[in-house]
């Protein structure tokens, strides 16, 4: 789960890591009163949306007067963001992060994560900050520090200090970037965080080090004993879909494409996927109706990958392990009925109790196109989806 | 032969008198598996499917010499469930589990590393179909029917996509010795590689099937170590070639986070280190088929 950089800043705060003054504004007037509150002559505006390069998309804006951060709320304000990692649609801003100007003197960048190759939390640090990392990654992979976590004793003083040293930090400040990279630390295994990244930390004029931007993302599976990070979750920044989807207990990616499929299982789903796009169509959607697919469930997921409408055809693939194609069959057509449905529909039933299941599909007098394997499944839907297309031509 | 279990392993069942733990239990012995009992942390000395039920799984250990365990304990409690079944002496632990912390994880690895290697258990999941070995015994909540016994060793994430797998190798009367599911998380107590390792030193087994996704080093880790270290073929499929980066496609290990975790990143990869890639998923059956003619 991802958090805006406000929130990520206020848990790194009770951290002991230093933050620039800053304050939520949700409208135009408290954007103002927040530059109000906070001395100084510079302001910066940030959008916060669930991404990062915010700062190319025109999201960051900085500010020399309190006219200027009016004009700035209001040009952001209801607007949606598009960045090179929102997709095309873009990100809706409805908050803004009024934060103090600070002056740099030396940019770096600090992350940790949690390495699936090596089954630890590994920290990631460059002297060379406010860059990708990806990028300085291939340029100057030799200014790049990584130092591995040992999950049982946690980060150690030495290897703070390591990655200080390493990002050129003075030994004046030496302490306060042991106290700050510490503190990163353990704020990623208090609060079950995957990725926590800096970018860029900074050394300010006073010699400070303050992290000017922040990004936390979070383990959905540990949001159960995460409470207060739960709470953060924010719809708006996520698809309509895939919020209406996750109520419904279902896993749900929308995509650009114009098949709408429903399949049980995550590694089938992407292989059917997988199938229609070799067969030369798009798949509109990712979606594992899971292995208890009963017929209230098996409707809504219709519901949702039809509310898209984009869909010009479907596919429907269930291979019946526990459950049964005979009672798949049923909750397809009982959906079918219950919606008007519009598109053409192709199902393929494999597993226990197929021939049952095939039975009730061919009696329920319906215009369900089926098909017995993957790759004729594949096939007759982007044929369906083709001859719609042609239809409306 | 066959790796893992076979109908004499002795199954033990966590959380074995829950709804999906008692379901599945009775699954498996109908399929034949040795189930001889099961755990349920104060339910011990009750009788449950005509089996003991015990408080922890050393008592399991101790009075039915269990060697194996499924477990079915809730995502919040399953590290622990784990880490006591390794501790209790388990050789082979199956965690079907779906929704264990990615920070437990890392505890439950880093716990199993402190065991010398020979005393190591095996632990496959969390978030897996299990394991079955077909005609001997079945660790898991696969269809059964679905496998028939033969030399294709099969090692996967997804579970669905498994059946998908050992149903084309059936309809073209290729059976499987064990197929593994590995499960769909990020941190998996096995990883393909893992279980590349037992299937070249199974005599059963003649050529290994690989069924990867989107997410993680690990498909090409196993293929690098299939280049150096077996003798038997390999086959693979990765799945995921429309996901887009950075989006979780319901698993939670299988986003494209990094360079290499794409599928066709995978694929050209594994191309390169000689593995025989099944061009789309509809195809795994045939072309384990033609390698398996070639032998």
């Amino acid at each position: 789960m991802n958090i805006h950089e406000y929130q990520a800043k206020e848990i790194l705060a009770e951290y002991g890591v230093k933050i620039a003054e800053g304050g939520l504004a949700y409208s135009v007037d408290e954007a103002v009163q927040r530059a109000r509150e906070i001395e100084g002559d510079v302001w910066v505006v940030k959008a916060q949306i669930h991404s990062g390069a915010r700062g190319k998309a025109g999201g960051i804006k900085v500010c020399k007067t309190h006219a200027d951060v009016e004009k700035a709320a209001e040009e952001l304000l209801g607007k949606k963001l598009v960045t090179h990692q929102t997709g095309p649609a873009g990100k809706m801003c409805s908050r803004l992060y009024i934060e103090a100007g600070t002056q740099i003197t030396k940019e770096m960048y600090l992350s940790f994560m949690i390495d699936r190759s090596s089954e630890r939390v590994i920290m990631i640090g460059s002297g060379q900050g406010g860059m990708e990392i990806e990028k300085l990654a291939v340029t100057n992979p030799e200014a790049i520090i990584k130092i591995y976590i040992e999950p049982a004793v946690g980060l150690q003083d030495f290897q703070a200090r390591t990655m200080a040293f390493g990002l050129g930090i003075d030994a004046a400040q030496l302490n306060h970037a042991v106290k700050t990279i510490k503190g990163c630390y353990r704020a990623l295994r208090d609060l079950d965080a995957n990725i926590l990244e800096i970018n860029p930390l900074v050394i300010t004029a006073n010699n400070d080090i303050v992290a000017l931007d922040a990004k936390m993302v979070f383990d959905e599976n540990a949001l159960f004993r995460r409470h207060k990070i739960a709470e953060l979750r924010d719809n708006t920044q996520v698809d309509n879909r895939e919020v209406a989807a996750a109520e419904a207990g279902l896993s749900y990616v929308g995509l650009d494409g114009d098949i709408g499929c429903m399949i049980n299982g995550a590694g089938l789903a992407m292989a059917t996927m997988d199938m229609i796009k070799l067969a030369g169509g798009e798949p509109a959607n990712f979606l594992d109706v899971g292995g208890g697919a009963s017929a209230e469930r098996t409707e809504k997921a219709f519901r949702l990958v039809l509310a898209d409408a984009n869909v010009k055809a479907m596919l429907v693939n269930i291979f019946a392990g526990i459950n049964r194609c005979d009672w798949i069959a049923e909750g397809v057509v009982q959906a079918v009925r219950n919606i008007d449905m519009k598109v053409p529909l192709v199902v393929r039933l494999s597993g226990t109790n197929v021939e049952e299941g095939r039975r009730i599909i061919a009696e329920s007098g319906l215009p369900i196109i089926t098909a017995d394997t993957l790759a004729e499944a594949a096939e007759k839907v982007v044929r369906a989806r083709n001859d719609v297309v042609a239809q409306n031509a | 032969m066959a790796i893992l279990i076979n109908e004499k392993t002795r199954i033990i069942v966590q959380g074995f008198t829950g709804r999906i733990g008692t379901f599945h239990a009775q699954e498996m012995i109908d399929y034949g598996s040795n189930v001889v009992g099961g755990v349920t942390p104060g339910k011990g000395g009750q009788t449950h499917l005509g089996l003991p039920v015990f408080n922890t799984v050393q008592e399991a250990v101790d009075q039915v010499g269990a060697e194996a365990s499924i477990v079915f304990v809730p995502p919040a409690f399953a590290a622990d469930s784990i880490m006591e079944a390794a501790d209790a002496g388990i050789q082979f632990c199956v965690s079907i589990t779906d929704g264990i912390p990615t920070q437990d994880m890392m505890t439950v690895k880093n716990f199993l590393r402190r065991f010398p290697k020979e005393k190591r258990m095996m632990l496959t999941g969390p978030n897996c179909a299990g394991t079955i070995s077909p005609g001997r015994a079945m660790l898991g909540i696969m269809p059964g029917h679905i496998y028939i016994r033969g030399n294709i060793g099969v090692v996967g994430r997804s579970g669905t996509l498994g059946y998908e797998a050992a149903d084309q190798m059936r309809s073209l009367g290729i059976g499987i010795s064990t197929s593994v599911g590995i499960g769909g998380d990020p941190i998996p107590g096995s990883s393909h590689r893992d279980v590349l390792e037992k299937l070249e030193q199974d005599p059963e087994t003649k050529v290994a099937l690989m069924i990867g996704e989107i997410g993680g080093p690990q498909e090409v880790e196993a293929g690098r170590f299939a280049k150096e270290n077996m003798t038997k073929p390999l086959v693979a499929y990765i799945a995921g070639l429309t996901a887009p980066e950075g989006r979780r496609m319901g698993h939670a290990g299988a986003i494209i986070s990094s360079a290499g975790e794409s599928a066709a990143e995978k694929v050209a990869m594994l191309k390169e280190l000689g593995v025989t890639i099944c061009p789309t998923p509809s195809l795994m059956g045939q072309t384990v088929a033609e390698v398996l003619a070639k032998l």
